[in-house]
């Protein structure tokens, strides 16, 4: 057996022993196969009555939840029996517990936004956690056209529902949604300079953020909305800098000769996390948001990382590791320490539960956007694309 | 400590560290990016020393035979007083409605190595003809463009292609071009010359260009 198998197989034996011990689940669910490919066993769930989208709905956001369909032979711990006639409904039962978690009807709207809501709350009886089945995504879309022009794309989390917010025919960046708000930043080209540009996405209006002489890319808006983060090479080196939400009172953080990028808040607002080069190697970094030393954070294993994003309970970074023509996804406990791979695939952005991540990936000759339950490492693609999409952004 | 105890030890720690190489992926083929090729340092001083932020400023990059470019003759600034990436840069209003012309320099394109900003000594030439021209037709701006082949990632690219750009902005305020006329920006993988996934297709992509910009007229 390789050695790769060993900490997950000791991961294996601990579970069986747990569930032993509370004479839980049978044992032979908790298969090897499944827990090597996550720190976490899928929650088993049958699914009854329903048909068509209901269902494909259904079963997509379960499975990037942590869920896993199985068959009523399999004796999952759960049953979501209901139907999708002129609305979606069901009846969730433990039979572990032997109880109705809940029976829920949803109407209005359009079918797909009712199952998604069923899967909320089916999430949410289970886990204890917000759902977070058809919240919104931002990401860019390239065209096709010459000189990689593209425009900045709003979508359900599954791509459904994709609507074009730019329509400048020019080159675009790093979408980053305002916490709380309809609103976006993003990098864009259209005024003949990487610019950064703030979009408010219920009147339209947009103004510009940051317009310096060089390149002002990578904004990232803080957790309270009421302040931005961006590269701006102004000063003759690609570096950190701060600002209010509007561009005003600009600081800069770092001063270094080397290339930072990639900016990312830690939820409490009070650190910024940052892809950069030290003694010689590419790193991820932090400084406080009030200014200071910069201090590495610690990612053994993860080779030049990059696009790092702080999950929202604070407790990880997901960054995209770059190994010659090879990209992945990893995450890293935020206080730093030992990188674990995840998947292939580059720009990861995480979901307000901390545990979903969105990211693209190559299929065909073009970036597709997917999804990833970090526990279980249960990955699919979103079905619903918009060409060649890449650098999402999840809306909080 | 016991032999046996020892050796156990020394065998559980062996395993433990071929454990945890949870993140060494192991596929051949893997090439493992090189630390970007620098200058070998000269010891920096002035401006150019630390300027807090708790991080070494890597020292002032004049090109991988560590010499400053010797045709210095209107420059009259010493080279303490070049700020690394040429310093602040102009504002983006002063070249508005100024005409670019994207053939001019066409043939100076400079070339980078591979996760470089690096000016290498063969390409000096070229930038010193960029830096000849601006001299002789004072009333014109410049703008750099920085590119990228596509083996990054879209923001660490649209940063090295900056820093490209800068390194060339650099080069030119050495050799005497004042730093508000010149200009740069970064397209990062964005707009390859050769689309092509190859050895030969991403040494061309690796680039700076020069735009001469023209007054308005």
């Amino acid at each position: 057996m390789s050695l790769s198998l060993v900490r997950p197989l000791l991961t294996a034996v601990a579970l069986l022993t747990l569930a032993a011990a509370l004479g839980a689940q049978d044992d032979e669910h908790i298969t090897i196969k499944e827990t090597v490919t996550g720190t976490v066993p899928p929650i088993l769930i049958t699914l009854a009555g329903y048909s068509g989208e209901a269902a494909t709905v259904l079963k997509f956001d379960l499975y990037v939840s942590g869920f896993k369909i199985v068959g009523e032979s399999e004796s999952p711990q759960y049953e979501l029996k209901g139907a999708n006639n002129d609305q979606v409904e069901g009846r969730l039962t433990d039979a572990i517990n032997k109880s109705v978690k809940f029976a829920k009807a949803f109407s209005g709207g359009t079918t797909r936004s009712q199952a998604h809501a069923l899967a909320n709350a089916v999430i949410e009886a289970v886990t204890g956690a917000h759902g977070v089945a058809g919240t919104k995504v931002a990401f860019k879309v390239k065209t096709g056209a010459a000189g990689g022009v593209g425009e900045i794309y709003v979508a359900d989390y599954d791509g459904y529902n994709a609507t074009a917010v730019t329509h400048d025919g020019a080159i675009v960046a790093s979408p980053s949604w305002v916490p709380g708000r309809r609103a976006l930043y993003y990098n864009t080209y259209k005024f003949g300079n990487p610019d950064i540009i703030l979009h408010d996405l219920n009147t339209g209006t947009r103004s510009v953020v940051a317009r310096y002489g060089g390149s002002n890319i990578s904004p990232a808006a803080s957790p309270d909305g009421r302040q931005v983060a961006m590269i701006l090479s102004k000063g003759g080196s690609p570096d950190l800098y701060v600002a209010n939400a509007d561009g005003s009172g600009l600081r800069q953080l770092t001063r270094t000769k080397e290339d930072e990028s990639s900016p990312c808040w830690s939820p409490d607002g009070r650190w910024i996390c940052f892809a950069t080069r030290m003694d010689g190697r590419r790193v991820l970094a932090k400084v406080s948001a009030e200014g200071g030393p910069i201090q590495r954070i610690t990612a053994n294993l993860g080779i030049n990382p990059t696009e790092p994003d702080w999950s929202p309970d604070g407790k990880q970074i997901a960054f995209t590791s770059q190994a010659g023509k090879f990209f992945r996804i990893c995450v890293v406990p935020a206080q730093g320490g030992d990188a674990r791979i995840l998947v292939d695939g580059e720009d990861p952005a995480w979901a307000p539960n901390s545990r979903t991540l969105i990211f693209n990936h190559m299929v065909g000759g073009r970036q597709v956007l997917s999804l990833l339950d970090v526990p279980t490492k249960q990955n699919k693609d979103v079905p619903q694309t918009v060409g060649d999409s890449s650098q999402p952004s999840w809306a909080k | 400590m016991k032999r046996a105890t020892f050796l156990s030890v020394l065998v559980a720690g062996m395993a433990l560290s071929l454990v945890s190489t949870g993140c060494k992926h192991p596929n051949v083929g893997v090439t493992t990016i090189p630390a970007a090729r620098t200058a070998p340092p000269p010891k920096p001083s002035g401006p150019l020393a630390n300027q807090g932020g708790g991080q070494n400023v890597a020292p002032v990059n004049p090109g991988p035979s560590g010499t400053m470019p010797t045709n210095e003759t209107a420059n009259t600034k010493p080279m303490t007083d070049i700020q690394p990436g040429g310093g602040e840069q102009g504002n983006i209003g002063d070249i508005e409605g100024m005409t670019p012309d994207t053939n001019h320099f066409a043939g100076q394109t400079v070339h980078f190595d591979f996760d470089s900003f690096v000016v290498k000594s063969s390409e000096h030439s070229k930038v010193e003809a960029v830096g000849d021209e601006l001299k002789v037709k004072a009333e014109t701006k410049l703008m750099i463009d920085g590119h990228c082949d596509e083996r990054g990632t879209e923001e660490y690219n649209r940063a090295l292609g900056e820093r490209r750009a800068l390194a060339l902005r650099e080069y030119l305020v050495r050799y005497g071009i004042a730093p508000e006329r010149v200009f740069t920006r970064s397209f990062g993988e964005d707009q390859p010359v050769d689309p092509g996934h190859t050895d030969e297709a991403w040494a061309k992509n690796r680039r700076g260009e020069f735009i001469l910009l023209l007054p308005k007229q």
